[in-house]
């Protein structure tokens, strides 16, 4: 092995700018698409469980959609096929006029994507909740939405709290996938150092180093979330 | 005040009630009893519409059940439900569980909803854990909460599923106390899918006996465990006696 | 979107076709790799050796912090740098896949280990069978069988995952259509198909999930 070590490269204003600078756009690309996610994969979620036969297909038609083709198709698609796909005003709209056309369209398809991740986890929770426990509500003179209003969902936000920390975690890794349509976020920007000082070690050691803060930061926030929502003497798997 | 007319009732190609037929008067106490898988559950189930059924009328203080134009939200908030594993709200503290219907279906405000709530906690000597959570009580507790949480509504009639199968022994007497108490004191008319001799004998006007999806025998108390007349129900009676 | 062009497709069809295989290959020997180096970091885990476990466990959980573009970076570097010669992008690419994907099955198959009862160990241990008898002939096979359909929904994942060798111009299946889609100046068509491509074989494998899950039930 034959290398020059030098690591003060990275302390460098200006890559240490773009360092900081792709932490910034990595850190709003996530967090943007987890609001979308969490919004949409909810309801989507919630209609999959729903009595309504038409709904909950067209729920289980998205999730499949999205969570069965690659990320990276999607968003190619969605940057690079849906402006031709539209009717020409808002093509044109959203090739010349639309701000930040990369961050917005990265957004846009992280988020739907991991909406489809987030709605198999509420499904899921929702189905764990005992049905007596349905029946205790609606032999209560209970409506079908007041029972999800203060029974369901309630329960089965608290119970995918943990798997949710995994999903979480993801949306900050998938958003690297914006780099593909230009986007200069953290792993983007830690390989444009690499390129420009072919200190390529420190540079992916500097990204490397940063996505596991965030990722320790976001699993002592889920878990600061999870002791709070806790319900006492429950595990949500008695019968 | 609840009256089952020939109720037969399917799933797929399987007949789980079988042209049932019985009456509970106001005030009456009618148990239900019968061998697992007899349909028993099922048929109180019927009675405030959480199970559906195909053939034959339910109705309940004047408004058919069966109806497809019922409005069944408006019934249930009527009659109490007590279920076999307690079924109280587990995210939320004793007091919220009695309080949230009277809430958001009687539309009753915080305060009326919390005094009537410890007036309920303190008659099943509950109150003393009006802050703890579900989880954190013992099963026995938890059915008296469960009762408390059913009579919050003001029901006119109350619906037991084996309310004391799921419990340790030591338990079930805390919970027939207050089933007999309700009985005699308020006069509450009650159905009960219930195993428990006792408190048969104790309080039932009548008892109805089911097997295989049909009602077998539907007697007074007395003349149905001193006299059963079919052999079914000899049978499960020496079966229960006998241990 | 009127004038959608299928003759571009089809006229690309054995261009794809080669990409496909590449991103099929990439899958099928990542997956062999990832699961056997999945295992041993499992067996690590587990092992009750400290430095060991503590070694695997690191590994993981660096591993799943990062994206997986970057851990493809890393390795498109590292892996001539190690070698001190350019061994081809496949080959680093399929290191950088096991390498990656190792972490994820070795979560996968720790589950699937800790689901084998204690009792089968210590039966095991009763019968006088050694720690590798008793791995390779009772706790692995049952780990193995009650963690298939993860195993085959983790593959899917991967599959998903190889389009990202885009981002070193690894000519799969994306990038094929990509060139195709760039030259041609047919994006429409050329990314739309490449979603239907990986739809069509991604959910056929979720079916396949649904299906032995259903057998394994009964």
């Amino acid at each position: 092995m034959n290398y020059n070590w030098n690591w003060s490269v990275l302390f460098e204003p200006e890559y240490f700018g773009w360092l900081i600078s792709g932490l910034g756009w990595t850190i709003s690309v996530a967090l943007c698409a987890w609001v979308i996610a969490l919004v949409v994969g909810s309801l989507i979620g919630v209609g999959r469980t729903l009595p309504n036969k038409f709904l909950s297909k067209i729920c289980t038609a998205y999730v499949e959609l999205f969570r069965n083709i690659p990320l990276l198709v999607q968003m190619f698609i969605w940057y690079f096929a849906v402006p031709e796909m539209v009717p020409e005003d808002a093509g044109r709209w959203m090739k010349r006029e639309m701000p930040q056309p990369e961050f917005v369209t990265a957004v846009v398809a992280l988020g739907l994507y991991t909406a489809s991740r987030v709605a198999e986890q509420v499904r899921a929770g929702i189905e764990t909740v005992p049905q007596g426990l349905r029946s205790a509500a609606i032999s209560q003179g209970m409506s079908i939405a007041q029972v999800y209003r203060y029974i369901l969902l309630p329960i089965s936000f608290r119970l995918i709290v943990p798997p949710m920390t995994s999903e979480f975690l993801t949306v900050f890794k998938n958003s690297s996938l914006a780099l593909t349509i230009g986007l200069l976020e953290l792993t983007a920007q830690s390989q444009q150092i690499a390129e420009y000082t072919f200190q390529s070690f420190e540079a992916y050691t500097a990204a490397t180093v940063i996505y596991v803060l965030i990722a320790l930061c976001a699993t002592v926030i889920m878990s600061l979330l999870e002791r709070q929502t806790r319900i006492p003497g429950y595990s949500g798997k008695e019968s | 005040m609840i009256e089952l007319e020939n109720v037969s009732k399917w799933y797929g190609d399987f007949q789980v009630l079988t042209d049932c037929t019985t009456k509970v008067e106001k005030g009456e106490v009618v148990v239900v009893c019968g061998p697992s898988g007899s349909g028993k559950s099922t048929l109180i189930k019927c009675v405030n519409g959480l199970e559906t059924v195909q053939e034959g009328r339910i109705v309940v203080d004047e408004a058919e059940v069966t109806a497809k134009s019922a409005k069944l939200t408006a019934l249930r908030a009527k009659i109490g439900m007590v279920f076999q594993h307690f079924e109280l709200y587990p995210h939320m503290s004793v007091c919220d569980n009695l309080c949230l219907a009277q809430e958001k279906v009687l539309g009753r405000s915080r305060s009326e909803a919390e005094a009537r709530t410890e007036t309920l906690l303190t008659r099943v000597g509950m109150i003393d854990h009006i802050s703890k959570y579900p989880g954190q009580l013992s099963g026995g507790q938890q059915q008296r909460v469960a009762i408390a949480r059913s009579l919050a509504m003001d029901p006119i009639a109350m619906l037991f599923d084996e309310p004391t199968s799921a419990l340790d022994p030591e338990m079930i007497k805390e919970v027939l106390d207050v089933m007999v108490e309700l009985a005699r004191e308020d006069g509450m008319t009650m159905m009960v899918v219930t195993h428990e001799m006792g408190f048969a004998r104790k309080v039932a006007d009548r008892v109805v006996f089911m097997d295989q999806g049909a009602i077998v025998e539907d007697r007074p108390t007395q003349e149905f465990y001193e006299n059963p007349t079919s052999e079914r129900a000899r049978d499960f009676l020496s079966k229960i006696l006998n241990h | 979107m009127g004038d959608f062009d299928f003759s571009v497709i089809i006229d690309s069809l054995p261009f794809l076709w080669d990409g496909l295989q590449l991103s099929l290959l990439l899958t099928f020997l990542a997956i062999i790799g990832g699961l056997v180096l999945g295992t041993l970091l499992a067996l690590a885990r587990l092992s009750g050796i400290a430095p060991l476990a503590l070694f695997a466990a690191g590994y993981v959980n660096l591993i799943r912090a990062v994206p997986l573009i970057l851990v493809i970076f890393w390795f498109y570097f590292l892996v001539p740098l190690a070698l001190g010669r350019p061994i081809g992008g496949f080959y680093s690419a399929l290191i950088a896949f096991v390498m990656f994907e190792a972490a994820y099955y070795s979560e996968i198959m720790r589950a699937g280990i800790q689901s084998v009862a204690k009792g089968q160990v210590h039966a095991g241990k009763a019968t006088g069978l050694g720690y590798w008898q008793i791995q390779r002939f009772i706790v692995l096979p049952q780990a193995f069988r009650n963690m298939i359909p993860i195993l085959v929904t983790q593959g899917i994942i991967l599959f998903q995952d190889t389009s990202l060798v885009f981002v070193v111009s690894l000519r799969d299946l994306m990038t094929a259509s990509s060139i195709v889609a760039r030259t041609e100046g047919r994006l429409v068509e050329m990314y739309l198909f490449a979603a239907l491509v990986y739809f069509v074989i991604c959910f056929a494998g979720s079916l396949f999930v649904r299906r032995l899950q259903t057998r394994m039930a009964t």
